[in-house]
């Protein structure tokens, strides 16, 4: 197990009545691609602004390499580069020079930015369109610029704000390789938030699920796969010749199922235990042909969505039973 | 730098260039015409040309713009453009910020209203042929210092509506409301709540409540930076002025009718100067509370 590098005990932000992040415990590893995942006003931005310095939280407290994120804000920033979501430049000023700047507010020798600055470019691919203004930036290239402006400070955590946020597909699989090769090659930690799953499935090592400013659960995606299981939650995708309503009811029929959905050409059926045998021999004996099986699972997707009714149920029990958590509704703050 | 390079700025630096040369010009056609005063330099700046307002006015009513102009989008800029997260996530004090927006604008302030002073000073020189005697160049010194401070209030309180509005738009308006209602409106309201509270509506009340009346407009119409500046900058260059108050008739009896020394002038606008200054770091002041107590988020 290596060191833990940024912690938060009991972290908690109020704004009036919402509770954005609620009594957070968060421990991540040095050199670990995490993910912070949640839908939109889950509280992940508050939780890294919070990291930063940049919001006072209620209750609780945030460390990163053994500094008070509140308390000594400006030594944390020193190490830890903020990526803001749809981040901004000076737009009057060219791409280099805005490096320039940040290089500068960091405190840097002018020799040293120079040459760091000449690096990123190169790196991230952004040495032609350098001298433009940054006004005339493509999204995507902003963000790629904003990935050099976070690094020339070279810091050893790196926090990500939606960072895949409305880039296209090929500038998407630079920027995971290029994250994936921070971590790996650098050995920076980094903490990306999102609430796109695909992308970050396949670069993080660990993943935390965040609802209602709430984590509710953590781990590796086979961890967090295996504890679906465990509590007996499985998917079956299948499609069968003839595909008929008979087939419908005669799936919802058996044993151990918990609901049959038609979701075009497949069926979609959720039991609570592993059906697979079967079903081959059910729907042989009933003369069809199966024509695709598999069961679903380990898959981020679904364990994300899995986690999330998990949660709305919890809610909804909690509201009707009249506890301390109000029922707070789909309407998420706008971030 | 990025002040004297936009766009905006250009534009109200020709502004001002183009209406103070024509101030000066109206100036020289007004001066040629009339008699010589003993301060013949001084009528430089304060003489106005026949439709021409004199290059004091033109900075009483311009200078204000000049000040929102460099300080309405401020915070607020940086919040549309995104980039204050990114400014605000290196390592820096979160109040060096914003004493930079304001230093920096400030600095901007005192070396226009220094340069567009000397110049039209310098013009004025080659155009009359006479050159000022050193309590004049005193007191132009002095009228451009408290230009610069007067400036740096509006300054100021643009800065603070940009922390305060979420848009520049609405900082912007706001600064240029508050500028509206000092120049224009503040007289009328002054005059009102004067004549409510001593009122003169016929010849008794007007006995005993004019000099009541008077002071209390007077003093509420120094309220707003905009009379303050205007009564200050007047008694500095003009050295005939010799009250800045009330004067009753037994306290003019046996005055003897001449110009006050610089050093009069001086005492006489002494609290104006103290009032502006202090309405330009209340200004600060507030902009620098707003900014360290905002939180720093998306929207």
């Amino acid at each position: 197990m290596k060191e833990t590098i940024i912690q938060t005990t009991g972290l908690t932000k109020r704004y009036g009545e919402k509770v954005a992040v609620d009594h957070l415990n968060l421990t991540i590893r040095k050199g670990e691609v995490f993910g912070l995942l949640g839908p939109n006003g889950a509280g992940k931005t508050t939780t890294t602004l919070m990291l930063l310095g940049l919001t006072e939280p209620s209750d609780g407290q945030a460390w990163i390499e053994g500094k008070d994120c509140t308390r000594d804000p400006i030594s944390v920033k020193r190490i830890v580069g903020y990526l803001p979501d749809n981040v901004g430049f000076y737009s009057d000023m060219t791409g280099r020079e805005n490096l320039y700047f940040t290089g500068r507010l960091n405190g840097l020798p002018e020799d040293v930015i120079r040459e760091r600055t000449e690096r990123l470019l190169e790196r991230v691919g952004m040495t032609e369109a350098a001298d433009k203004k940054t006004g005339t930036y493509s999204r995507g290239m902003k963000q790629r610029l904003g990935i050099a402006d976070v690094l020339i400070k070279d810091p050893e955590v790196i926090i990500m704000d939606e960072p895949t946020l409305g880039i296209d597909p090929q500038g998407m699989r630079d920027l995971l390789r290029l994250i994936r090769e921070l971590s790996e090659k650098d050995g920076r930690t980094i903490l990306i938030s999102s609430h796109q799953l695909y992308q970050i499935q396949q670069i993080c090592d660990r993943v935390g699920i965040f609802v209602d400013g709430r984590l509710i659960a953590c781990g590796t995606i086979e961890e967090l796969g295996r504890q679906m299981e465990s509590e007996g939650k499985y998917t079956l995708e299948l499609a069968a010749e003839p595909d008929n309503d008979a087939l419908v009811q005669l799936m919802s029929r058996m044993e151990g199922v918990d609901s049959v959905e038609r979701e075009g050409e497949l069926i979609i059926v959720r039991s609570r235990e592993d059906l697979r045998r079967k079903t081959t021999l059910t729907l042989a004996a009933n003369g069809y042909t199966l024509l695709q099986l598999r069961q679903k699972g380990g898959d981020l997707d679904e364990i994300y969505s899995r986690y999330f009714e998990k949660a709305e149920k919890e809610q909804q029990s909690k509201a009707a039973s009249g506890t301390r958590f109000p029922k707070l509704g789909r309407s998420f703050r706008k971030e | 730098m990025d002040h004297i390079r936009s766009k905006k700025f250009l534009m109200i630096l020709i502004l001002v260039c183009v209406t103070s040369y024509a101030s000066l010009y109206g100036a020289l056609t007004g001066i040629t015409s009339s008699d010589a005063s003993d301060y013949l330099f001084l009528a430089l700046y304060t003489t106005s040309g026949s439709s021409i307002p004199s290059f004091m006015s033109f900075i009483a009513l311009l200078g204000p713009f000049v000040g929102v102009i460099l300080g309405f989008d401020g915070i607020s800029g940086e919040k549309s453009e995104r980039t204050l997260y990114r400014i605000a996530a290196q390592p820096i004090y979160r109040d060096s910020i914003i004493n930079g927006k304001f230093l920096a604008g400030t600095t901007l302030i005192f070396m226009m209203v220094f340069a567009m002073g000397i110049s039209i000073g310098a013009l004025g020189l080659l155009c009359l042929g006479v050159p000022p005697s050193l309590e004049e160049i005193a007191r132009i010194f002095v009228f451009l210092l408290f230009t610069a401070v007067y400036i740096s209030f509006w300054l100021g309180l643009s800065l603070w509506f940009s922390v305060i509005c979420q848009n520049a738009a609405a900082s912007a308006m706001a600064a240029i409301g508050v500028w509206l209602f000092c120049a224009l409106f503040m007289g009328l309201v002054a005059g009102m709540i004067a004549n409510l509270v001593y009122p003169m509506n016929n010849e008794m009340q007007a006995l005993y409540n004019s000099f009541g009346n008077y002071t209390l407009e007077l003093d509420i119409n120094r309220l707003s930076p905009y009379y303050l500046y205007s009564e200050a900058v007047t008694t500095i260059m003009n050295p005939s002025v010799r009250s800045v108050n009330v004067i009753t008739v037994e306290s003019l009896s046996g005055a003897i009718s001449g110009y006050l020394s610089l050093g009069q002038s001086l005492l006489l606008v002494w609290p104006h100067l103290a009032g502006l200054v202090a309405l330009m770091l209340i200004t600060f002041a507030g902009s620098y509370v707003c900014f360290m107590r905002q939180e720093i988020r998306a929207k």
